[in-house]
């Protein structure tokens, strides 16, 4: 029962005349409600993969099936959470989400249902409080908060989330990290994460994929963490699952696949 | 009373003083009233050296110009009554003043929607930009009064000509700037809009604008100044109601007072028209304009 099937999808850019191989054979079969996870180090075209998945990049070879529907343009159905949250400053936290619904939403729902909808999902990430700050009057947790909800506002069939608790501190990002379980486990998207965090992969997901090293980039294993949901940070960091699954993807990102010194 | 003893006060060290020294209640009122003193003094104090020089020196006999003294004298009439009309270009200041800005509102409001139109065609396509940006580039260093001649055989009549020239003087910084603001848009908008399926006006009027408002805004606002300075050179030729055409007019008569008196009405406009563009701006970009 797949629903987001990614195939054989390759990429290349082509600069000065120089081909420059991104992305080879790139295959992950996702089911619905499924929380997976990209891990890699930075530059092995994990943002690519998503990228490529939301459709704001094209794959040069392979194809994106969502529902069996082959996936070539962006649309809300994938909304994207962007690392760096990406609100428009000139709008309200709640305007830059009622851009998405009353979008997304039109001649489905009334002005009155989009208003409560608006609301729901504010209140889902708790910044019904800072509905009408600007994006900089608040913290950068809470902009992330804000690009959650706005991605989720528009009902998306598979959520995609460009490593977004990279830039916060650690305390902020449990704390989100704990929040999108608990969003995750009551409404049941498909997710798709990007993350170069392990311990992040390891607590949220239902499999890691863990890509190799760029150039031509792939899937190099892909772990299933079979820890029963919801999950607790606390009660996991003694669980032998959890430190069994962390152990691998430590295994593979530092021993078989370790950066190249170079680039680092 | 601290309010009392700082009025008069000038120097920081005494209204200091008088600052500490104050009961609770008041203090407020000193140290603000000691920051707008700080504010106002200096200005004051050289607006006053600067007459007084002009005074001295035009107060002498055989000085070209009148001593501001007889500027006020001379010119009164013009000072205390902006509002009277005797017909034909014999009118208060008040009458020119409003219809050069009437001019200037025109051209300039054209200049802004065909501006930024343009300037988003600029900004978004290589093609566009490429094109267009020498014959730009070359068009805009053209002085704005060598239009006159040009936009007079073209419209035949004094008055759509002076407002071809604002236009035409404004528009170049309103281009440039719109294209500068579009193409900076960050990749991270155009990805929003994109996800959400924006249409192309929808994206225009939600992301583009928005995002390039700081950078339109500063186009507006050396635009109108451009205006301005072109406003009154044409109106000098064209002829007609209008401060430009009541200078050269004052000169023809020797009026050397009036030429003054309408020089300061010219600058104190300018200035507002600058401060108003600026404020619209910020109320628009809420603060992100300059």
């Amino acid at each position: 029962m797949t629903y987001l099937s990614i195939e054989n999808v390759g990429i290349s850019f082509t600069r000065n005349g120089r081909t420059n191989e991104v992305l080879r054979d790139v295959s992950v079969k996702i089911a619905r409600g499924e929380f997976v996870s990209l891990i890699g180090h930075s530059g092995c075209g994990k943002s690519t993969v998503l990228n490529i998945v939301a459709g704001l990049l094209k794959a040069s070879t392979g194809v994106v099936l969502l529902e069996d529907k082959e996936v070539n343009s962006p649309g809300p159905d994938r909304a994207v959470v962007f690392q760096n949250h990406s609100l428009l400053p000139w709008l309200t936290v709640r305007e830059n989400v009622s851009l998405a619904v009353d979008k997304v939403m039109k001649g489905r729902k009334t002005k009155a249902e989009r208003n409560e909808w608006i609301d729901h999902n504010l209140a889902l990430v708790n910044m019904t409080h800072a509905a009408e700050r600007r994006p900089n009057e608040i913290s950068g947790g809470m902009k992330q908060r804000v690009g959650i909800a706005r991605a989720l506002a528009m009902e998306p069939k598979v959520l995609l989330l460009d490593e977004p608790f990279g830039a916060l501190d650690a305390l902020t990002r449990a704390h989100l990290q704990d929040s999108l379980m608990e969003i995750h486990g009551r409404l049941g998207n498909a997710v798709i994460m990007i993350t170069h965090d392990v311990d992040e992969a390891v607590l949220l997901s239902d499999r890691i994929v863990m890509m190799t090293n760029g150039p031509s980039a792939t899937v190099g294993e892909i772990l299933k963490v079979d820890l029963e949901r919801p999950r607790r940070r606390l009660e996991l960091v003694e669980d032998p699952t959890y430190t069994h699954a962390r152990a691998e993807v430590l295994e593979f990102l530092y021993a078989r696949h370790a950066k190249p010194a170079v680039a680092a | 009373m601290a309010t009392t003893s700082t009025i008069g006060v000038t120097a920081p060290g005494i209204a200091a003083k008088a600052a500490e020294k104050a009961p609770r209640a008041p203090f407020i009122t000193a140290a603000s009233l000691r920051g707008m003193a700080a504010n106002l003094i200096p200005p004051v104090v050289v607006m006053i050296a600067f007459l007084v020089i002009w005074e001295l020196l035009c107060s002498r006999p055989g000085a070209g110009l009148p001593p501001p003294s007889r500027v006020v004298t001379e010119a009164w009439d013009i000072i205390v009554n902006p509002f009277y009309d005797n017909g034909g270009t014999d009118k208060g200041l008040f009458w020119h003043i409003s219809a050069s800005i009437q001019r200037v509102a025109l051209g300039f409001a054209l200049a802004t929607v065909v501006g930024i139109l343009v300037g988003t065609l600029i900004g978004q396509s290589d093609w566009a930009m490429r094109g267009l940006d020498p014959i730009f580039q070359v068009l805009r260093t053209i002085p704005p009064l060598a239009w006159l001649p040009l936009s007079l055989a073209a419209f035949r009549d004094g008055q759509p000509s002076a407002i071809f020239v604002i236009f035409i003087t404004s528009i170049w910084p309103i281009i440039i700037n719109t294209a500068v603001g579009i193409r900076n848009i960050p990749q991270d908008y155009r990805n929003v809009s994109a996800v959400l399926q924006l249409n192309p006006i929808e994206f225009f009027s939600k992301i583009m604008l928005p995002s390039a408002a700081p950078y339109i805004f500063t186009g507006l606002r050396i635009g109108v100044g451009l205006s301005w300075l072109a406003i009154v050179a044409a109106e000098m030729l064209i002829g007609g109601v209008g401060i430009g055409f009541f200078i050269w007019d004052a000169w023809n008569s020797s009026h050397i007072s009036e030429i003054i008196v309408a020089l300061v009405y010219v600058g104190v406009i300018g200035f507002i028209l600058d401060r108003f563009v600026a404020f619209i701006g910020n109320l628009v970009t809420r603060g992100a304009a300059a």
